[in-house]
């Protein structure tokens, strides 16, 4: 390890901000983790504690799109990150080396940081034709993934390529290509779904990791429970609408003028597990059901291969528009025993695999178990 | 080969000594460059070589025509929607869909918010690395760097405080030892030239433009709902308009539009004020790089012309910049480009790791046929039993790109070829967009066939973009006050409606350059689905004639200072702005089947 512990809290003092200004960083990233108040001093100590992490961040078969969003986050913003939070001593997109300068860094980051750096990495791993339809520097970029992963301290897998396969792993998937926690085993991984992640669940996963100095709780799809744990329609704010039988029919029809629910134009936030309801995109500007386009479930395994997009998913219960709120409590009341009892086969299933990493999740859709109302989308 | 002529015209040597540079950084997806420099270390022969491939044409097989934009989105996260731009165009163009005005105007203004982003993301983000060295801001005077930034431009923020607190936060990067994306860079290269000044104005303005761009893309998130990865629809845009009524808060209202209006406003600003002051300035420094990194900017240009004034009409009337193509470096003849036409657009594999039954035969898209075919060829060193590619053999097949060509000649296309081609087709506000430019830097108009002529393009249409972005914006506003709020066509929205067959074309101008899209539909399912993108045409490999493509032809001819570090290179293809995640996932319609890696 490096002499030279830097602590986050070292590098914003020495760039002119105020104790006052650090304290508010802090709150807002207690607020953004749920931790209260109490959790400011927690946050503010290990800011003031903590080296800067070296994070390693490695690119497959991807699109990019989880490297734009990280750049989109607002609090923190990219840019305090990159400079202060983290040492981001290897990422593609924006690193200024190239060639074997870059691939000289991974070398000294394995040397230098052997089980103390985090592996991210973007996009998949494929298999097929002896990994050649990613290479980089010179060789399959299995090879790159399978050195970096060795000596790891955690390995984050970001979007949906990396924790599930997305776009090229749907049907036929010609090249094989797959998601890293099937590859890996002796390092956790986290995943951190969606097509891309939102940025602040992005940026909220590192600094949270940071600022405990250990991974967050993580479900059996290995996603973090802060971010994941909620379908998009538990927290949709158009849900009133589908409770009230108040449904989008078409494009651009009197429903859809007046923001009403999209479950009949194929909304998947039924079936989704995401934070994009309650936390918004690009700081909250919007989220695509807000922009009247129903969820694709885009952070769900798989998503491509549960369309078409625009078909309903077939017999979800909803509230009549004729029932009164006596009707409504009662059969809540029987609904919400229903979820509950699910949710505790669930909840147990969970517990009995604390501690220990799924090897391969994506066997298990343990999740939807606990969904009650809601049907895989696939016709 | 130690030394040929191709036929475009380009004298290729590949006796002096080899350099690879993999992977090519600061770009979208994986590239590989290699070239010969000979005994003064100028470039004689260069090798682009697309080192991913994700096959999704097979993958839409069998799809829903109307979810085909939400797959192709995926090909790319940077250029995010430009896919699903062409994808909805394309199920339009089959379907026979005329999508309402309003539809029209959205989706100009959320591609003009991309253009204004990712122009300007490149410049800083991808690019300026490569002419301003981070250390050396170090040494710099705030307080001259404070009178050089008020000299060029009325940007706030440049007082003495500010550019003394950027150098403490570089100072502090460099002393921890942890320099982060700065780790490894060229820094003290010979090739570097801006003073300190110049280059802390610009680290200054690349943590700037990083915490900005954010804010550019939240007008993709307010019709589209989020960014990247925005939401489309065949037939008009997803989100309506209601701006009178009750329920206005869940639609596009006064609101949203106000959000939009205030960013494109801030867009422009940043653009104009500080993008473009310090491209100029930068680009005074490095005079000579309008001299080097031609390529084929001088012969061969093309544009499918983009952002139609009327919807539905995608004649050079209606487009804001025109379709065409220029061969042979005559800017007095601008060529009309039909891409349904069978004998214009043809994609080879010679040298491509895809079999055709003949491989010296081009096909059009709609006739794509692709088996991927890996192998290197006899030339090659390394890449046995698991080792390290050392050299790759380019007079076999090397690359996941295909070969397109336009009537058989490789073309440049980009922000270069639009202006050049607006220019030449007499658009009076182009010209002098780019001839002010020109004359503050005083340099004749075929500086633009250059390494610099294509970043200064760049810059100078993401200024356009973020004009005509307000103009699109005011459009919208006073249509809607007029009374039209309809967004969407949905009279062919069920495939019951659709004919038993039809085949479509899309096309958009990304920010890269000329898109094209093609498919099938059968039955209601897409039966084939093939893409040529911006990055096929520039980084495209060898044809069967021996033509090379843009990437190959410009770094001929490029002195470097010292080979192992390959600042000049990157100077080179960064100014393509390179996104090979596009480029190399094509594959036709009986794809599906792969050999396996045959490493000879």
């Amino acid at each position: 390890m490096s002499e030279k512990h830097e602590t986050f809290y070292d590098v914003i003092c020495q760039r002119g901000v105020s104790r006052r200004d650090f304290l508010k960083f802090c709150a807002i990233t207690a607020t953004m983790l749920g931790l209260g108040p109490e959790g400011v001093a927690t946050v503010a100590h290990a800011m003031e504690t903590k080296p800067r992490i070296p994070v390693l961040w490695l690119h497959g078969l991807e699109c990019t799109c989880c490297s734009e969003s990280f750049l989109r986050s607002g609090h923190p913003m990219a840019s305090e990150i990159i400079t202060s939070m983290i040492s981001l001593d290897y990422d593609d997109t924006i690193m200024a080396a190239a060639g074997d300068q870059a691939e000289e860094i991974i070398h000294d980051i394995m040397r230098d940081y052997r089980g103390a750096y985090i592996l991210a990495v973007e996009g998949n791993i494929p298999l097929a034709n002896d990994g050649m339809a990613c290479i980089v520097a010179g060789r399959p970029f299995r090879h790159q993934f399978d050195e970096a992963a060795k000596h790891a301290k955690a390995i984050i897998a970001w979007g949906t390529c990396a924790s599930s396969g997305c776009v090229q792993a749907a049907k036929p998937n010609p090249t094989r290509a797959t998601p890293v926690h099937k590859l890996v085993s002796h390092v956790p991984v986290i995943n951190v779904p969606g097509c891309p992640p939102i940025a602040e669940v992005m940026t909220g996963v590192l600094s949270y990791i940071l600022t405990y100095d250990r991974l967050p709780e993580l479900d059996n799809q290995l996603r973090p429970k802060m971010f994941y744990s909620q379908r998009v329609h538990d927290k949709c704010y158009r849900r009133a609408h589908f409770d009230a039988g108040q449904f989008v029919e078409s494009w651009d029809d009197e429903g859809a003028r007046q923001g009403w629910c999209l479950y009949k134009m194929g909304c998947r936030g039924p079936t989704t597990y995401n934070a994009c309801a309650s936390m918004g995109w690009n700081e909250g500007t919007s989220f695509p059901i807000k922009s009247g386009h129903g969820c694709i479930g885009c952070s769900e395994e798989g998503y491509f291969d549960r369309g078409p997009f625009y078909e309903r998913l077939p017999d979800m219960q909803q509230w009549g528009i004729e029932s009164n709120a006596d009707k409504v409590a009662v059969a809540g009341a029987a609904a919400l025993g229903g979820a509950i009892a699910t949710q505790a086969v669930v909840t147990l299933t969970k517990r009995a695999m604390t501690g220990k990493r799924l090897k391969d999740s994506g066997q298990n859709n343990g999740n939807k178990v606990g969904d009650g109302t809601a049907e895989e989308g696939k016709p | 080969m130690s030394q040929i002529v191709t036929p475009n015209g380009f004298t290729l040597d590949n006796s002096g000594r080899r350099v690879a540079i993999d992977p090519v950084t600061r770009i979208e997806g994986h590239l590989r460059i290699e070239v010969n420099v000979d005994a003064n270390n100028v470039i004689r022969n260069a090798v682009s070589v697309g080192t991913m491939w994700r096959g999704l044409e097979p993958i839409l097989q069998g799809r829903d025509p109307r979810d085909a934009w939400a797959f192709v989105q995926r090909i790319c996260g940077v250029c995010t929607g430009v896919h699903a731009l062409a994808s909805v165009r394309a199920v339009e163009d089959a379907l026979n869909i005329p999508i309402p005005k309003n539809a029209n105007t959205i989706r100009n203004i959320m591609h003009l918010a991309l253009f204004a982003h990712d122009h300007l993301v490149h410049f800083y983000h991808l690019h300026a690395l490569d002419w301003v060295d981070v250390v050396s801001a170090l040494s710099a005077s705030p307080k001259a760097t404070s009178e050089l930034a008020q000299s060029i431009s009325s940007w706030p923020k440049s007082s003495t405080g500010y550019f003394s607190d950027v150098q403490q936060k570089i100072k502090r990067l460099v002393g921890s030892g942890q320099l982060g994306p700065f780790r490894n860079g060229y820094w003290g290269h010979p090739a570097y030239k801006l003073p300190p000044e110049a280059n802390l104005m610009a680290v200054a303005h690349y943590i700037e433009a990083l915490d900005f761009q954010r804010e550019i893309v939240k007008i993709q998130a307010v019709f589209g709902g989020k960014n990247p990865h925005p939401m489309w629809l065949v037939g008009g845009v997803p989100s309506a308009i209601n701006v009178h009524g009750a329920g206005a808060t869940g639609a596009i209202n006064a609101e949203r539009l106000n959000l939009v209006a205030k960013i494109a406003d801030q867009t422009l600003d940043f653009i104009s004020q500080v993008y473009i002051p310090d491209l100029l300035a930068i680009a005074s420094f490095y005079k000579d790089w309008f001299k080097l990194g031609d390529g084929l900017a001088s012969k061969n240009l093309m544009s499918y012309g983009e952002f139609p004034t009327l919807a539905n009409d995608t004649s050079n009337a209606s487009f804001m910049l025109p379709r065409g193509a220029i061969l042979n470096g005559d800017l007095k003849q601008i060529h009309e480009v039909d891409l349904k036409d069978p004998n214009q657009v043809h994609e080879f594999v010679e040298h491509s790791w895809y079999r055709y039954p003949d491989d010296k035969a081009g096909l059009h898209p709609w006739d794509g046929k692709t088996d991927m075919e890996f192998r290197l060829g006899p030339k090659s060193r390394g890449g046995k039993d698991g080792t390290r590619i050392e050299e790759i053999d380019e007079n076999d097949k090397y690359s996941y790109i295909k070969a397109p060509r336009w009537k058989g000649h490789a073309m440049e296309v980009g922000p270069l070829a639009r202006m050049v081609i607006a220019y030449a087709n007499g658009d009076k506000y182009v010209q002098e967009l780019v001839d002010s430019t020109l004359k503050k830097l005083d340099l004749p108009l075929t500086a633009l066939f250059s390494t610099l002529g294509r970043t200064a393009a760049r810059g100078l249409e993401g200024l356009w973009a973020a004009e005509k972005l307000k103009e699109q914006v005011a459009l919208l506003q006073s249509d809607i006050r007029a009374g039209n709020s309809s967004t969407a066509n949905t009279e062919k929205w069920q495939p019951e409606t659709w004919p038993s067959e039809a085949k479509g074309a899309g096309y958009c101008e990304a920010p890269r350059g000329a898109l094209g899209h093609w498919l099938y539909i059968k039955g209601g399912k897409i039966d084939n689905y093939q893409c040529v993108v911006p990055t096929t045409w520039n980084a495209s490999p060898r044809d069967p004639a021996g033509n090379i493509g843009a990437y190959e032809a410009s770094l001929l001819g490029v002195p470097m200072a010292d080979p192992k570090k390959p600042l000049e290179i990157l100077r080179v293809i960064h100014s393509f702005d390179p996104c090979l995640a596009c480029a190399t996932h094509v594959i036709g319609p009986d794809g599906g089947l792969l050999t396996e890696a045959k490493i000879l």
